[in-house]
C-alpha cells in the first residue's frame, strides 16, 4: 500500500508540473465557457444588407428605416442597380438584399398590393433562412401598422418554450462541455500517457517493479480521475453561478453519473493505450475516435434526430450521447433515477465492457 | 538547396516507413469528410410533432396534415388530452406539441381567430426558434387557404408580396456550407499536427543532436521539415474537395488556382506555428496540449457553424489572430460563390503576413544547442 501510495504520488507531480497540462485541464473548460457565453451565438445582430430602392418613396423609405431601426440589420450599401449585386455578394460584407419595385408606394396606396423581392446570401443557408424570417416579420408588422388589408390573421398563434424559457444556450454548452472535458481528461490524456511511457520503454521498468500490474494501472488513472471530477464540479458550479444553469434533479444523482462516466472514460483511455503502440497513434485514436464523436454525434451542438439513420445508429455506441442526455433530463429538467435509468444501465454495460477488454489486451511483458 | 532536399527525402522515406501515418494521411479526410458532413447539420427535417388536437374537425385535421406534409414535421402522436401531450415532451418522444382548442373550425366559421398554441422543448434555443419560425410558416398558409375558401380571395393576396430567391445555395442545402469549412479543419490539423509531433519526435529519441552536428543552416532545416508537410496537406486538400464533390455535391464555382494559392500560404502559416510551438516543447505530450488549446479555441471561433459577424466586436477583432477564420471564410468564397483574387486580396495579404511572421518565430526560436 505505502509503495501504490508512493506510485500515485509520483503520478500528481509528473502531472501537475507541467504547465501545459493545467493549460489543458483548467484553460480549456475555462476558455469553452466562455466562448460558448459571450462570443458563439446563433443570434442576428447588425447583419449588413443592401437595400435596392427603384421607388425612393414615402412608403418604401418607412419601411427602410423600419428595417433598419430593428437592430438586425446594418445598411453596408445602397445599391443603384441590379448588376452591382453580384460583385457585392462575392466580396462577402452584404448578407442580403432587399428590392423595392419601381412605384412601390403608388401601387400600394392605388391597388393595394405592391411587390417586393429578398436576395439573400444563402452560401450560409440558416443565417438566410433567419434573416428571411426576420425580414417578413418585420414588414407584416409594418402593413398592420398602416392597417393594409391582408394583415388581419384568421389564426392567432401562441408559443410556450419549455425548460429554457429565455432560449439561452448556456443550457445547451454547459453539459456539453462536461463531456467534452471528461472524455478529455479521463480518455485521451490517460490513453497518451501510457503511451508514452511504453514508446520511452520505461513501462518495463514499471513493470519489473514490486508493483501489480493492476496497481500500475490504478496509479496512473487515479490522479486523472481526481481531476475530471473537480473538473466537473468546477463547471457545474460555473454553470449554476456565472451562467445560471439549474441543478433541478438530485445533486447526488448528478454527480454519481459524472463519476460513472469518468470511469468508463478511464477504461476507454486503458483500452486505447493496450492497443497504441506510440503516442501519436493513441493521440489519433482518442481524437478521431473520442473527441470528433463527443462534440459531433453525441447530441452536443449537431442534434442526433436530423442526421442519417447510419450514423444515428453509430451514436448509439457513443458514450457521451447517453451521458449527455442523462444530464441535461437531471439538470434542466430535474428528472430522478426512474427516467433514465436506461442511460445508467447502458452507460455501466459499456463500463464493463471496456474492463473486459482492456485486462484482456493489456501485456504484462513487451516484445 | 541540395541540403533542404535530403531532409525532405529524409522526412518522405520516414513518413513512408510508417505504417499508422500513411493510413492517417488517407484514412483522416475519409472520416472527417463523411462523418462531420454528415453529422454537422442544422438543417431542420423530422422535427417530432405531437398533436393535442381537441377539436377533431376537418379542419384541425387539415390543419395536422399540413404539418406533416410539409416535410419538416413527422407526427408522434395525437391526443386531445394536453397533459398526455406534455409528457411526451418531458421524455423526449416529442419536440413540439400543437395544441389546436376545442372550438377552433366553429371560432373559424364565425370569423373569430382562435388561438393555436405551440409548446416548444426549448433545451436547444435555437433549434426551438427555427421550429417556431416553420410552425408559424405553416399557419400562415393555413389562413390564407382559409380566407380564400371564405371567399375572401382579394383580401388574401393584399399588402405586400415578397418573394424570395437565395442565392448560390437555392435549397439552402446545409451540407454545401459545412463542406468547405470540414475541409480547413482537415488540412489544420494534419499539417498542425503532424510538423509539431515530428520535430519533436527527434528530440524525445534525441536523434536532433545528429542533426545538430551537421553543417545544415537553421532555415535550411524549417524548410526541409515544412515541405514534406506542406505537400501532404494540399494533397488531402485536392482529396477531400474530390469527396465533398462525390458526396455532397459540392459546387466549384471559383478557380482552384486562387483556392490553392491561398491554401498554399495558408499552410505555410500552419507549419510555421506547429513548428514553433515544437521548438518550445520537449514532449510530444507538451506539443499535443497546447496545440489542441489552441486548435479548439480557433475552430470554436472561426465561423465553421455560427456566423463571425454575430459576434461582439472584440471577439471580431480577437479573430485578427485566427488563421483558420481567413480561410473558412475565403474556402467558401471561392467555392461557392466564385469570388475571383480581388475579392480576396486583403485576406491573402493577411495570411502572408501572417505566415512570414510564425516561420521567422519558428527560424528565430529554434536552437542547434540541447
Amino acid at each position: 500500500m505505502k509503495r501504490f501510495s508512493a506510485f500515485i504520488i509520483k503520478e500528481f507531480r509528473h502531472l501537475l508540473r507541467d504547465y501545459r497540462t493545467m493549460l489543458i485541464i483548467f484553460g480549456i473548460p475555462v476558455i469553452q465557457l466562455l466562448l460558448f457565453g459571450h462570443v458563439i451565438t446563433m443570434e442576428v445582430k447588425n447583419a449588413g444588407i443592401g437595400i435596392l430602392d427603384l421607388s425612393k418613396d414615402e412608403m418604401s423609405i418607412k419601411l427602410t428605416n423600419k428595417l433598419l431601426s430593428s437592430g438586425y440589420f446594418q445598411l453596408e450599401e445602397n445599391i443603384r442597380s441590379v448588376t452591382e449585386i453580384e460583385s457585392l455578394f462575392k466580396k462577402g460584407r452584404i448578407k442580403e438584399v432587399v428590392v423595392f419595385e419601381k412605384d412601390f408606394g403608388v401601387n400600394l396606396v392605388k391597388t393595394g398590393k405592391a411587390k417586393m423581392q429578398l436576395l439573400t446570401d444563402a452560401s450560409d443557408p440558416n443565417m438566410a433562412g433567419i434573416l428571411e424570417n426576420y425580414t417578413r416579420a418585420i414588414i407584416l408588422d409594418f402593413m398592420r401598422e398602416q392597417n393594409m388589408l391582408g394583415a388581419g390573421q384568421v389564426i392567432l398563434t401562441e408559443h410556450r418554450m419549455y425548460y429554457n424559457e429565455q432560449l439561452r444556450s448556456a443550457n445547451m454548452f454547459v453539459p456539453g462541455t462536461i463531456a467534452l472535458i471528461l472524455m478529455l481528461i479521463s480518455a485521451l490524456m490517460t490513453s497518451v500517457s501510457i503511451a508514452r511511457e511504453k514508446e520511452l520503454g520505461t513501462m518495463e521498468i514499471l513493470l519489473v517493479s514490486p508493483l501489480q500490474p493492476i496497481q500500475i494501472i490504478m496509479g496512473k488513472v487515479i490522479p486523472y480521475l481526481v481531476l475530471a471530477f473537480l473538473n466537473s464540479i468546477i463547471i457545474i458550479g460555473v454553470g449554476f453561478f456565472v451562467f445560471h444553469v439549474p441543478v433541478r434533479g438530485s445533486v447526488i444523482l448528478l454527480f454519481s453519473l459524472c463519476l460513472l462516466f469518468i470511469l468508463l472514460a478511464l477504461s476507454l483511455g486503458i483500452t486505447i493505450s493496450t492497443v497504441a503502440k506510440t503516442q501519436q497513434a493513441a493521440m489519433i485514436i482518442s481524437l478521431v475516435g473520442l473527441m470528433l464523436p463527443t462534440i459531433l454525434l453525441s447530441g452536443f451542438i449537431f442534434p442526433i434526430e436530423n442526421m442519417p439513420k447510419v450514423l444515428q445508429y453509430i451514436s448509439i455506441l457513443m458514450p457521451p450521447r447517453w451521458f449527455l442526455s442523462a444530464i441535461k433530463d437531471v439538470m434542466l429538467k430535474g428528472v430522478g433515477v426512474l427516467y433514465i435509468w436506461k442511460e445508467i444501465v447502458i452507460l455501466i454495460l459499456m463500463l464493463c465492457g471496456f474492463i473486459i477488454i482492456s485486462i484482456r489486451k493489456f501485456q504484462v511483458r513487451l516484445d | 538547396m541540395k541540403t533542404i532536399l535530403y531532409i525532405v527525402q529524409k522526412e518522405f522515406l520516414q513518413i513512408a516507413r510508417d505504417k499508422f501515418l500513411r493510413a492517417a494521411i488517407i484514412m483522416v479526410p475519409i472520416v472527417q469528410m463523411l462523418v462531420l458532413g454528415y453529422a454537422a447539420t442544422f438543417e431542420m427535417k423530422n422535427i417530432k410533432i405531437y398533436f393535442a388536437d381537441q377539436d377533431k374537425s376537418a379542419e384541425s385535421v387539415a390543419l395536422t396534415k399540413k404539418f406533416v406534409a410539409s416535410g419538416f414535421f413527422v407526427e408522434v402522436g395525437n391526443s386531445d388530452n394536453v397533459s398526455i401531450a406534455e409528457r411526451s415532451l418531458t421524455n423526449g418522444n416529442a419536440d413540439v406539441i400543437c395544441v389546436i382548442p376545442e372550438k377552433f373550425s366553429k371560432d373559424l366559421t364565425l370569423q373569430i381567430p382562435p388561438t393555436v398554441q405551440f409548446l416548444l422543448n426549448s433545451i436547444n434555443g435555437s433549434l426551438a426558434e427555427l421550429s417556431n419560425a416553420y410552425c408559424n410558416a405553416i399557419i400562415r398558409n393555413f389562413s390564407k387557404e382559409i380566407m380564400a375558401k371564405q371567399g375572401f380571395y382579394e383580401i388574401s393576396t393584399a399588402g405586400i408580396d415578397v418573394q424570395t430567391r437565395h442565392w448560390y445555395n437555392p435549397e439552402l442545402n446545409y451540407r454545401i456550407f459545412m463542406a468547405p469549412g470540414i475541409l480547413v479543419i482537415l488540412v489544420t490539423i494534419i499539417g498542425w499536427m503532424m510538423t509539431g509531433m515530428n520535430l519533436v519526435k527527434e528530440k524525445e529519441r534525441g536523434t536532433i543532436e545528429q542533426l545538430n552536428v551537421t553543417p545544415i543552416r537553421k532555415y535550411q532545416f524549417i524548410a526541409g521539415k515544412l515541405l514534406p508537410f506542406l505537400f501532404i496537406g494540399l494533397f488531402d486538400l485536392a482529396f477531400g474537395i474530390l469527396l465533398a464533390r462525390i458526396f455532397f455535391r459540392v459546387p466549384v464555382v471559383g478557380s482552384l488556382l486562387t483556392l490553392f494559392t491561398f491554401a498554399t500560404i495558408y499552410l505555410i502559416a500552419i507549419l510555421g506555428i506547429g513548428l514553433f510551438i515544437s521548438t518550445i516543447s520537449n514532449t510530444q505530450q507538451q506539443v499535443l496540449f497546447v496545440s489542441f488549446f489552441f486548435v479548439m479555441i480557433f475552430v470554436l471561433m472561426s465561423g465553421l457553424f455560427t456566423s463571425v459577424e454575430n459576434m461582439p466586436e472584440w471577439g471580431q477583432k480577437l479573430n485578427v489572430i485566427n488563421p483558420m477564420a481567413y480561410f473558412i471564410r475565403v474556402i467558401r468564397m471561392i467555392l461557392l460563390k466564385g469570388s475571383g483574387f480581388a475579392d480576396i486580396s486583403r485576406e491573402m495579404i493577411s495570411i502572408s503576413v501572417y505566415a512570414i511572421c510564425t516561420n521567422a518565430l519558428a527560424i528565430w526560436r529554434y536552437r542547434k544547442i540541447v
